[in-house]
């Protein structure tokens, strides 16, 4: 089953093109990581993926909420408890297993502690185990694992392969080596925007984005 | 939309949520001002309307840029915009959740005000009905403002100047309201004309606040 198909995308951030031309496909079960130097426009294309931004040209297809989306920011509220930051996210996207999710991470013994409490790799993970609630079928994640260590690495990279195991889709932005013989890789480097080229804004409220 | 709901009203009350701001600051204008003008009845009276409604604006003014920054800040707000629920909806329930922990309390602390200032016990009951009917427009005004300067850095003075003109229809009729009630009149006119404007904002205000998100979060 065809999760999502992207055709010739090109994207822009602030008024200028990030990367052009863009054209490829995720089926029920397959990871793409997306790869590239900084600043080539990983992040924007995973933006747009998740309809955050409007694409400067080409078309995006897949179903309404399909998508997960987990970038820099995990979203957590320094006031509230792991468990309570958790539920919340449960709620808002319709309720996966709160317990599952949690031991996936293995925030079980930090379950009660408030997140202002949390260390950067624990906040990370409990960012991750935000996807596991959503019950969304494709995860578009952002350099997913900042801040976590070989053995967190190793646990997120058993979330997704469990995931594309139940019918999901993964699509990746990172750096690292996360394990996952089965992903593909797609590397930007050959679709970057023509140097000081100026995209024309898409429309009105695009010229003043 | 219940779960937002519970979180932002959570949030608020619990350490550096800022529930209680609001109406320590009205507490501390109204204790002010019979210092500044003098406690004569005669001075305090005829301005009372007007100083307890301009204090219920600035306090209300005071937690707005709140409502979306920290939601944008931690990434919530990403979030929230690929959820299911709609975008209008967060909105909606934002400044539902602003209005129970800013304007319900000022209604609930402004008769106690309204006695600093020698307001007449005939015109309390309409104290707290114009703010009761007017307090909604304030909240959802607001999280319009604030929906248009989220990612602002410092935009709580940019928001405060596109805010406070739009105030400005609630606060006539507000104080025309508590007026007519201090002078035994007949208040019905500006109540219908207050609880219009807030019926007005309420129903259109979302719908621009969420299209002011969407071109924010780009």
């Amino acid at each position: 089953m065809r999760l999502l198909a992207v055709d010739h995308l090109s994207v822009a951030r602030g008024g200028t093109r990030a990367v052009e031309g863009v054209s490829f496909a995720l089926d029920a079960g397959e990871a793409l990581i997306l790869r590239g130097p900084n600043g080539i426009g990983k992040t924007t294309l995973l933006r747009t993926v998740a309809g955050l931004q409007l694409p400067v040209a080409g078309r995006i297809s897949m179903a309404d909420d399909a998508v997960a989306y987990a970038a820099h920011a995990d979203g957590l509220k320094a006031a509230l408890t792991v468990t309570e930051n958790l539920r919340f996210w449960a709620e808002i996207f319709g309720g996966g297993q709160i317990g599952a999710a949690l031991a996936a991470m293995d925030l079980v013994s930090l379950a009660d502690r408030p997140a202002a409490a949390l260390s950067a790799g624990q906040k990370r993970r409990l960012g991750l185990a935000r996807l596991l609630v959503t019950r969304r079928p494709l995860w578009v994640l952002d350099e997913p694992t900042v801040s976590l260590d070989d053995v967190s690495v190793g646990r997120f990279a058993a979330a997704v392969r469990a995931h594309l195991g139940a019918g999901g889709a993964a699509l990746m932005a990172t750096h690292i080596d996360l394990g996952l013989a089965e992903a593909r890789v797609l590397d930007l480097t050959p679709y970057r925007a023509v140097e000081g080229g100026v995209a024309d804004p898409a429309s009105f409220n695009e010229a003043f984005a | 939309m219940l779960s937002l709901l519970k979180r932002d009203l959570s949030l608020a009350t619990r350490a550096g949520g800022g529930f209680g701001l609001a109406v320590a600051f009205f507490l501390i204008l109204c204790a002010l001002v019979p210092f500044g003008v003098g406690p004569a009845t005669t001075a305090l009276r005829p301005i009372a309307p007007g100083i307890l409604w301009v204090g219920a604006l600035l306090a209300c003014l005071l937690s707005l840029d709140r409502i979306f920054a920290l939601d944008h800040e931690d990434g919530s707000l990403d979030l929230l915009a690929t959820a299911p629920i709609p975008l209008e909806g967060v909105v909606a329930v934002k400044a539902l959740a602003h209005w129970i922990t800013t304007g319900l309390p000022l209604v609930a602390a402004a008769p106690l005000f309204g006695v600093l200032l020698h307001l007449p016990g005939s015109a309390m009951p309409w104290l707290v009905a114009s703010l009761l009917i007017g307090t909604p427009a304030l909240s959802m005004l607001g999280a319009f403002g604030a929906a248009i300067t989220v990612g602002l850095r410092r935009g709580g003075l940019l928001l405060s100047l596109l805010v406070l003109p739009l105030y400005i229809p609630t606060l006539i009729f507000g104080t025309e309201i508590i007026r007519r009630g201090a002078e035994r009149g007949d208040p019905a006119t500006p109540i219908l004309f207050l609880a219009g404007i807030t019926a007005g904002v309420v129903a259109l205000v979302p719908f621009a606040a969420a299209a002011a998100l969407r071109v924010n979060l780009r």
